[in-house]
């Protein structure tokens, strides 16, 4: 009954209400078209950086100190690939892991001859480097298990060897081996050290140590951990599997060294915690403005309604309903008001991201979030001016014009 | 006849400050149902003070107030809300209508405070206003109505939840002669056909002559109650 007699004062006064509720429409409508603009460009921010590697980590063969000498890395031989089939097995950090062997090799395709860096890997080192194929297919598990000669070749490989024929299906030679082209890898680029990424022959790892290089271990390993904030936990982890299953005892050194990117993921995270804390200060300012607008109006509301409120005590309204009137009323206009908040957020969002293409993201959370405090809201700011309502004298109340 | 209203040596001070203003002075007035009576005096004679009084509006500062036997010039707020609910109707000078509500929802007003369902509420709301004479007006406005009709607007919302009393303050203060004629014949019609009990404010000795009783305050006394004999054909001065 309480929330039908608020109904019908804010239908009643039609445009006060709206007017009104215009704060919080557009705190709450502001805060979520904004939050959805922040989470868009931290979202692309982060696959940014993540195309950098920031949550991959590489373990090295450890060196190999004998008589006084140490060997420098990758001086023992102990790394197999069975390592990383462990780590992708048994720890919960770890996203993918692939066995990585590299070397340079002289690779001919019908008349024309290139040197170039070959590279064994598994299959999960396409997610690892998030590497896009352009054309035909990555080496898959089958490949590896049979040690298959089939080759994806980088675009560096491709224009000096194919020109602008199709490579898919064409035979190369590698050290008289003929390998298949079975695809094509996505431009990559250059690395800040100048090398040429794309200058490469991608081929299963274990053709690699049975065909070109007839070893056993891994060269190295690289992982990609689930995120970049859990880099350190997957380092401290991989450590751990690793000196248990090369038997290394508490009083011995390391066999292997694990490298990461991590001065780049700090910095990720510090921009991304930095982010988070501008916009949810941002959006938590302009919703307590909207709640302070609707105390103000809802003041304003009892006083100007103060005969109103007269005549229902007159009538036998206790201060209890009136309370509950403008409690419910100033709750109804904030929940409305955060809906259509809601509504008018997520549209802008969309509108920017149709016609100025930039990349938003509304994130539910923050939608429920919202809601649930413009109706806190309501009730914070609504208190006061109801409890003012429902203190009234009648008698002052009714003389009030 | 019982006795719905006995007022006790009752006193009103107010206080401005540090100055206290006394608004009744020990004033003792006993009610029967089914009476009309007319209060009147000047302006400051008391005279609104004690129809608040009567209304449960205002607390006494000594002195009791019985409605039909209970002592109810103590009750808290919200004890008075559920009096003034059930047990007074109050038609006011200024017809104290909610603006932009129709007549109808208006006279519901206070069925809505006693928990009455909404289709039970509506047909005896339509029932008390075709009482009043305004059955073809239900869904105006206050401000489509004139003067007169928004009184009548007021009296039935005074009747809806079946009170035993109405309390007028002024009710013809701001309608012309013509109109306040006819307010006065619904007032007399409630009284002698449904035995309603009304008392009436009013500073006009025109007004107060449709009343059957008179009772006159003056510097916060009851100086004058007497029986009108044009109403009931005697004349039989009551002083107290």
């Amino acid at each position: 009954m309480t929330l039908r007699i608020a109904l019908r004062a804010l239908a009643r006064n039609k445009l006060r209400a709206f007017l009104t509720m215009l704060g919080i429409i557009i705190g709450v409508g502001a805060v979520i078209a904004m939050v959805a603009i922040g989470e868009g460009a931290k979202a692309t921010i982060r696959s940014q950086i993540a195309s950098l590697g920031t949550n991959v980590l590489v373990v090295l063969p450890g060196t190999l100190t004998q008589g006084g000498v140490r060997g420098g890395s990758g001086g023992v031989n102990t790394l197999v690939d069975g390592d990383a089939k462990a780590m992708m097995r048994e720890i919960p950090s770890v996203a993918f892991a692939s066995p990585v062997l590299r070397r340079p090799e002289q690779i001919v395709a019908g008349n024309l001859n290139w040197g170039t860096l070959a590279t064994g890997v598994a299959p999960e080192f396409q997610q690892i480097r998030d590497w896009q194929v352009a054309e035909g297919r990555f080496i898959h598990e089958g490949d590896v298990e049979s040690a298959s000669k089939v080759v994806v070749i980088g675009q560096t490989v491709v224009t000096n060897l194919f020109g602008n024929d199709d490579p898919i299906d064409a035979v190369i030679r590698i050290r008289n081996i003929p390998f298949r082209v079975v695809g094509v890898l996505a431009p990559k680029g250059q690395t800040s050290q100048g090398t040429d990424q794309d200058d490469t022959v991608i081929i299963p790892y274990t053709t690699m140590q049975k065909r070109l290089l007839r070893i056993t271990w891994v060269q190295s390993i690289s992982v990609s951990a689930i995120s970049a904030e859990r880099v350190p936990e997957a380092q401290e982890q991989i450590a751990a599997l690793l000196r248990q299953r090369h038997r290394i005892g508490p009083d011995r050194e390391d066999d292997f060294t694990i490298r990461n990117l991590s001065d780049i993921a700090e910095a990720a995270s510090t921009s991304a915690r930095v982010m988070a804390v501008l916009l949810g200060s941002v959006a938590g300012i302009s919703l307590l403005v909207g709640g302070i607008g609707i105390m103000n109006i809802m003041l304003v509301s009892v006083t100007e309604r103060t005969h109103e409120i007269g005549i229902r005590m007159a009538v036998g309204a206790r201060s209890r309903d009136i309370m509950l009137q403008f409690l419910v009323e100033a709750v109804v206009m904030a929940a409305t008001g955060g809906g259509i908040g809601i509504l008018l957020g997520i549209g802008t969002s969309e509108v920017l991201k149709l016609w100025a293409n930039w990349p938003t993201l509304v994130s539910p959370s923050i939608v429920a979030v919202a809601f649930l405090f413009s109706g806190a809201v309501g009730v914070f700011f609504g208190f006061y001016p109801a409890k003012k309502a429902s203190t009234l004298d009648p008698i002052d109340a009714l003389r009030y014009e | 006849m019982s006795e719905l209203i006995r007022v006790e040596n009752v006193h009103k001070v107010y206080r401005m400050g540090d100055v206290e203003v006394p608004a009744l002075r020990g004033v003792n007035v006993v009610i029967e149902r089914g009476e009309f009576v007319a209060i009147m005096g000047s302006s400051g004679s008391g005279k609104s003070t004690f129809m608040n009084i009567l209304g449960c509006l205002d607390r006494p500062t000594s002195g009791k107030y019985f409605l039909e036997s209970e002592e109810v010039g103590s009750l808290s707020r919200n004890e008075w809300a559920h009096i003034r609910n059930q047990r007074i109707g109050f038609v006011f000078q200024g017809f104290n209508l909610l603006a932009r509500t129709s007549a109808v929802e208006n006279v519901e007003l206070p069925m809505m405070y006693n928990g009455n369902l909404g289709k039970q509420r509506h047909e005896r709301a339509l029932e008390v206003l075709a009482l009043v004479g305004l059955g073809n007006r239900v869904d105006h406005l206050p401000n489509q109505l004139s003067g007169g009709q928004q009184q009548r607007v007021a009296i039935a919302r005074a009747l809806v939840n079946r009170p035993s009393l109405i309390l007028a303050d002024e009710p013809t203060g701001n309608l012309d002669s013509t109109t306040s004629g006819e307010i006065m014949a619904l007032f007399q019609q409630l009284n002698v056909e449904q035995g309603m009990t009304i008392i009436l404010v009013t500073h006009e000795p025109d007004i107060a002559a449709h009343a059957r009783r008179q009772i006159h305050f003056k510097d916060g006394l009851v100086i004058s109650d007497h029986l009108n004999d044009a109403v009931t054909g005697r004349l039989e001065p009551q002083v107290k």
